[in-house]
């Protein structure tokens, strides 16, 4: 783990109580609530929760493409070099994305134009940010498939995206976000859609372009395995909340939401030398609230096993130290909570 | 449980004829599943993983006789299933089952969740209708379903809760057998969990054998008795449970295995066997080990001859030359 102690100059990105509301049916929904964090430099950020929690729309709010309508930031702000990226024009945001943030897709397919080749895709891209004709971005397209590690680059730049297997396209995808040298590269589930060899491909690569170029990663996923092989700090978000932040570690071994705890028991995981009878995996009872319903107070106290009286109102963040923070009521600073009797 | 072979599975061929690419080629042959045998005893759970494409899913389908199988002798409890005309064939299906992968598109959107889970019951003529009616609602309850929520369209149920709509339809005519293809892949993890332990607690109670399909090695470790391990339309190893996680054998198991993000920071660090490239394309298979073009050991042998799957060790079946 590095940078678990961050200068504020080292931060590159800071999201500060970011909220997102939708109108839908006339009604408002709170999509995400108070989300902040903030990001170093090469630092690899982990977001993980269930479908509907939020994640990819933080992502999204990230790069200002909340689906408006319905949507909008209703509040907070987003911080990269001492500017407010909810406030800037239109104009002045097509020159963040791709050049300051880029994101990867989950679905490598949908997310490729078929009619266009993969070096036509990229060098779109280059021409877009940088003063390049498109001869010159075509061979920077070629480098960047390199860099990737696609096998005969000069001729795959050629090539259209149906001739290219899952993880290849997905590497293209990787390509085209890494063109402009963003500082922050958000991926959206990347390996969701891939099988498990090439999602481990996929990561090696992620990681060793981190190294050699320094960019910051969050790594949007619901796969704890995956936090924990990619991150250095993760955040865990319920219902548009977030609800735990802390190291990897941290959170992997002292969960201090109930949430957490029951996320992390409920995934089964491959033993090497298994001892004993198998027994049946912890359950966390129920299923995630509808947003549409509106919730009052803490966003998990239907499901939770230790609810008190005081969780119909919504909890604070308890700060547990250098970017560690949990929202609960029942979170101490000294001990973790016991298991129900 | 009595260790009696329910399911017999010998030299199981599928090859699928797919479109000529020119107007007068050859129409070439999908070898998706090609030479697979395997044994399951009566109440044990046999997991199949594999990569997409490995031809897991064929498997199962080919079992059922939902395709047909170009090649292969298939045993259930001692009946031939391949010489079985129409309707012996769908007496013989109320033994034998199928849970989907997705619970989305494999319920009648215009049925009633009740409709659904009673269907078995109406095709196969079993009791009168009051009596399939008290059936259906055992069958609810027996998945954790609501009485009332017998009468709600699939559309008004979660992804779990539909899920466990396929498990009651499923069971409905007490199948012996139950095929489960990828059963938890489309589920939030939570919700997986969930339908896992319904699986375990339905295959202890009604002595069920599972024919669990996954791609997903914990999911298997976590319910499975035994373990095949499919690639290109082969089994490269088979074995039971402990010793496959234990004591990997066949380079592509240990690549899968090592492949698989841990949440425990200690494996980080071991050095990592990376299978190179794609899984090779099952019309046009590489001649020899099938796994030769990826695996990190290959040697002259392998490019030359395909090993066979031979009891290398007790009780443990390996497709591998060394």
């Amino acid at each position: 783990m590095k940078n678990n102690t961050l200068n504020p100059e080292d931060t590159v990105l800071a999201v500060e109580n970011l909220c997102v509301d939708f109108k839908v049916k006339g009604r408002l929904v709170h999509i995400l609530s108070d989300i902040s964090f903030v990001l170093g430099s090469g630092e690899t950020l982990g977001i993980i929760g269930e479908s509907g929690c939020g994640k990819s729309m933080t992502a999204l709010a990230l790069m200002r493409m909340v689906p408006s309508p319905p949507g909008w930031i209703s509040a907070g702000r987003i911080l990269m070099n001492d500017e407010n990226l909810t406030q800037v024009s239109e104009k002045k945001m097509r020159t963040v994305r791709g050049r300051k943030i880029s994101m990867i897709f989950q679905e490598p397919m949908t997310s490729l134009n078929p009619v266009y080749t993969i070096g036509n895709q990229i060098a779109e891209t280059i021409r877009c940010h940088k003063n390049r004709s498109r001869s010159e971005a075509l061979e920077e397209a070629v480098e960047m498939l390199r860099v990737v590690q696609i096998p005969a680059p000069e001729r795959r730049v050629r090539e259209y995206p149906h001739q290219l297997s899952g993880g290849m396209r997905q590497r293209v995808m990787i390509a085209m976000a890494l063109a402009c040298e963003p500082n922050v590269l958000i991926a959206d589930e990347p390996t969701t859609a891939l099988d498990v060899t090439v999602q481990a491909q996929i990561f090696d690569l992620l990681k060793e372009i981190q190294e050699t170029r320094g960019t910051c990663i969050i790594l949007i996923t619901h796969d704890f395995g995956a936090v924990a092989e990619m991150a250095d700090r993760v955040i865990v978000m319920y219902a548009g909340h977030k609800i735990e932040e802390g190291t990897v570690d941290e959170v992997r071994n002292d969960a201090r939401h109930p949430y957490t705890q029951g996320l992390l028991r409920c995934m089964p995981e491959i033993q090497i030398d298994p001892k004993g009878e198998r027994e049946p995996l912890p359950e966390i009872p129920g299923t995630v609230p509808d947003l549409l319903r509106g919730l009052k107070g803490c966003p998990f106290s239907p499901r939770c096993s230790f609810a008190i009286s005081k969780c119909k109102e919504l909890p604070p963040y308890l700060h547990l130290g250098c970017k560690r923070s949990v929202k609960c009521w029942l979170a101490r600073e000294d001990t973790r909570l016991k298991e129900p009797a | 449980m009595t260790e009696r072979i329910l399911l017999s599975v010998a030299d199981l061929k599928v090859h699928f004829k797919i479109q000529r690419s020119t107007m007068f080629g050859s129409r070439p042959t999908l070898y998706a599943v090609d030479g697979v045998s395997f044994d399951i005893c009566r109440g044990q759970a046999l997991g199949l993983v594999g990569e997409s494409g490995c031809g897991k899913s064929t498997t199962g389908l080919a079992l059922l006789r939902l395709v047909e199988p170009t090649e292969g002798k298939i045993y259930f409890d001692g009946i031939d299933l391949l010489s079985l005309e129409a309707g012996a064939l769908r007496a013989m299906r109320k033994r034998m089952q199928i849970i989907f992968q997705d619970p989305y598109s494999s319920l009648n959107p215009r049925q009633t969740a009740g409709n659904i889970v009673r269907d078995p019951l109406d095709i196969q003529k079993v009791g009168s209708p009051s009596e399939r009616e008290a059936r259906v609602s055992e069958l609810f309850s027996l998945v954790g379903l609501g009485e009332r929520q017998k009468a709600l369209f699939p559309h008004q149920f979660s992804g779990g809760q539909r899920q466990r709509i396929c498990i009651a339809r499923a069971l409905a005519l007490n199948p012996d057998l139950i095929v489960c293809d990828e059963p938890v892949s489309s589920l939030d993890v939570a919700i997986q969990a969930q339908i896992l332990n319904l699986l375990c607690k339905l295959r202890d109670e009604l002595d069920l054998t599972y024919l669990f399909i996954s791609h997903d090695l914990a999911v298997v470790q976590h319910i499975c008795d035994e373990i095949a391990v499919m690639y290109l339309g082969t089994i490269v190893e088979k074995t039971d449970c402990r010793k496959l996680f234990k004591n990997p054998r066949h380079p592509y198991t240990q690549a899968l295995l090592a492949a698989v993000p841990s949440r425990s920071s200690f494996k980080k660090k071991a050095k990592r066997i990376r299978p190179q490239g794609d899984i090779p394309n099952p019309i046009n298979r590489p001649p020899g080990c099938y796994y030769h073009t990826r695996c990190s050991y290959s040697k002259e042998e392998c490019r030359m001859n395909k090993p066979e799957l031979v009891e290398k060790y007790p009780g443990h079946w390996v497709a591998c030359h060394f």
